[in-house]
């Protein structure tokens, strides 16, 4: 069973959103980790770059393949988690707390809203899987 | 789970295309192979037509030995790469590729040119296990009588594994020391249990099933060729740098002559192997650029998990293709260097 933190937002795209201050910080979650596989490259956008929602921010990939990341939320990168150049793996051991992906400051912060719950977000993984 | 040739096979098991890749280079890895095609060549020309139309010298097989070779086309090029056995004078066993296995069925039968040969398709009659790794050896010989270091590589006994008729064959596709054994069907799913048994499945060093993932990251870190990615019936054995598999002073084979001549013209184009020198992943078609001009695709491109870099093979310009060439891989519209290697990249400690 994949983990779903109470506390966070999450998009149909299996990314999470952990809100800090006017801040989302933003990774992929358990599900999407597992799905994937061993985690050997990340590729994140640099500082400074603005994204809208779900736009595609970078990608994700395993041995076999490349998967796109989108961002949840619309705004500006202030941060990108470097350690991920060395240790893509943290992806898979901690995808919510060592594999945070990007920092975002939120141009829209209500975006947030219309993304699911960690209710509905577990809802929604049952249903793929089926 | 994924479709392979027709076959429903685990790309992974839960351990993970890397674990699986690594346990197999340090202890042992076992992949059920079962989906490989198995075509019986009897008769007293058995010898005479599979040297015909295969690109290897059949005559110097000894009873018990296995030779890698190719089924060629007349222009030279590769129907599939395969292993030819010779059980004896008059039996010939051929263990060819999944995907492939109608088509090299409907070849080899079609080139039956009056040959006292009998020839049958007896893929569904067998299962195949691979054991692979460092350990092979001390693991399978729990399962049989067969002295198993009197089995020299490249080659083969008719024995038994847990009791059932087994070819206990010296062969592989992870370039590490290992079995690939050949049983009945049936036997399949007792034998992979029995291996995985005796191999400690369930311990740090024992024994990983392996899927497609892990097969696919030994074989090319081993640089070993793909049918369909680096040998194709678009590309000739002497371009794909298997001349060692082309006998071409033997008798006549299809497509002798324009090896041949390819080898006296000179090639126009050669298969590499490269590394991935900046960040990035070259994977299976991306372009390879030389001073920003395309010059050829990745034919296969992967991490290697042992290694712990990223590597693939591609066919280049034969002006580019030497070891130092440096070249740039188009990875999803962003250039990343790259640098032409000696192959294999790893090979097995003896």
């Amino acid at each position: 069973m994949a983990n779903v933190p109470e506390d966070l937002h999450y998009s149909k795209d299996h990314e999470w959103v952990r809100v800090d201050g006017g801040e989302a910080v933003i990774g992929i979650t358990d599900y999407a980790q597992n799905s994937l596989g061993d985690v050997v490259y990340v590729e994140l956008p640099k500082t400074g770059e603005e994204f809208a929602a779900h736009q595609s921010f970078g990608s994700v990939e395993s041995v076999k393949a490349v998967s796109e990341v989108f961002t949840p939320v619309a705004g500006e990168i202030t941060k990108i988690n470097e350690s991920l150049a060395e240790e893509p793996e943290k992806v898979n051991a901690d995808p919510y707390g060592d594999g945070w992906m990007i920092r975002v400051r939120m141009s829209r912060p209500e975006d947030v809203d219309s993304l699911l719950t960690a209710a509905e977000y577990e809802d929604f993984t049952k249903a793929e899987t089926e | 789970m994924v479709d392979f040739g027709g076959w429903d096979m685990p790309v992974q098991y839960p351990a993970g295309t890397i674990e699986e890749h690594l346990r197999t280079r340090t202890h042992a890895g076992l992949f059920d192979v079962s989906h490989m095609g198995e075509i019986d060549v009897r008769g007293s020309d058995a010898i005479a037509f599979v040297n015909r139309l295969t690109s290897n010298d059949v005559t110097k097989l000894i009873d018990g030995q296995a030779q890698y070779s190719a089924l060629t086309t007349p222009e030279g090029t590769v129907i599939d790469d395969l292993l030819v056995y010779r059980f004896s004078e008059d039996h010939l066993f051929l263990v060819v590729n999944a995907g492939t296995t109608d088509k090299d069925w409907d070849w080899i039968k079609s080139h039956h040119a009056g040959e006292s040969v009998e020839l049958k398709n007896v893929s569904p009659d067998y299962c195949q296990l691979a054991l692979q790794g460092p350990d092979a050896v001390s693991i399978l010989q729990k399962l049989t009588d067969t002295p198993l270091s009197d089995v020299k590589y490249y080659h083969f006994s008719k024995g038994a594994v847990d009791n059932v008729d087994a070819i206990i064959s010296r062969t592989g596709y992870t370039g590490e020391d290992g079995f690939e054994v050949y049983a009945a069907a049936a036997e399949g799913e007792r034998l992979w249990k029995k291996i995985l048994e005796a191999g400690n499945y369930g311990s740090d060093d024992g024994v990983l099933p392996a899927g497609l993932g892990a097969r696919n990251t030994l074989r090319l870190e081993a640089g070993m060729a793909l049918y369909g990615h680096e040998i194709t019936e678009a590309t000739t054995l002497l371009e794909a740098s298997l001349g060692w598999i082309c006998k071409l002073d033997k008798p006549d084979f299809i497509g002798r002559d324009v090896l041949v001549h390819q080898k006296e013209t000179g090639l126009t184009r050669k298969l590499v192997g490269f590394e991935v020198t900046e960040r990035g992943i070259a994977r299976d078609d991306y372009d390879v650029m030389i001073n920003d001009q395309p010059v050829g695709k990745v034919t296969s491109g992967s991490p290697a998990p042992f290694l712990k870099k990223n590597i693939g093979f591609a066919y280049l310009p034969i002006e580019f293709a030497n070891v130092g060439q440096e070249i740039k891989i188009d990875v999803r519209g962003r250039l990343t260097g790259a640098q032409v290697i000696k192959t294999p990249f790893y090979k097995r400690q003896k």
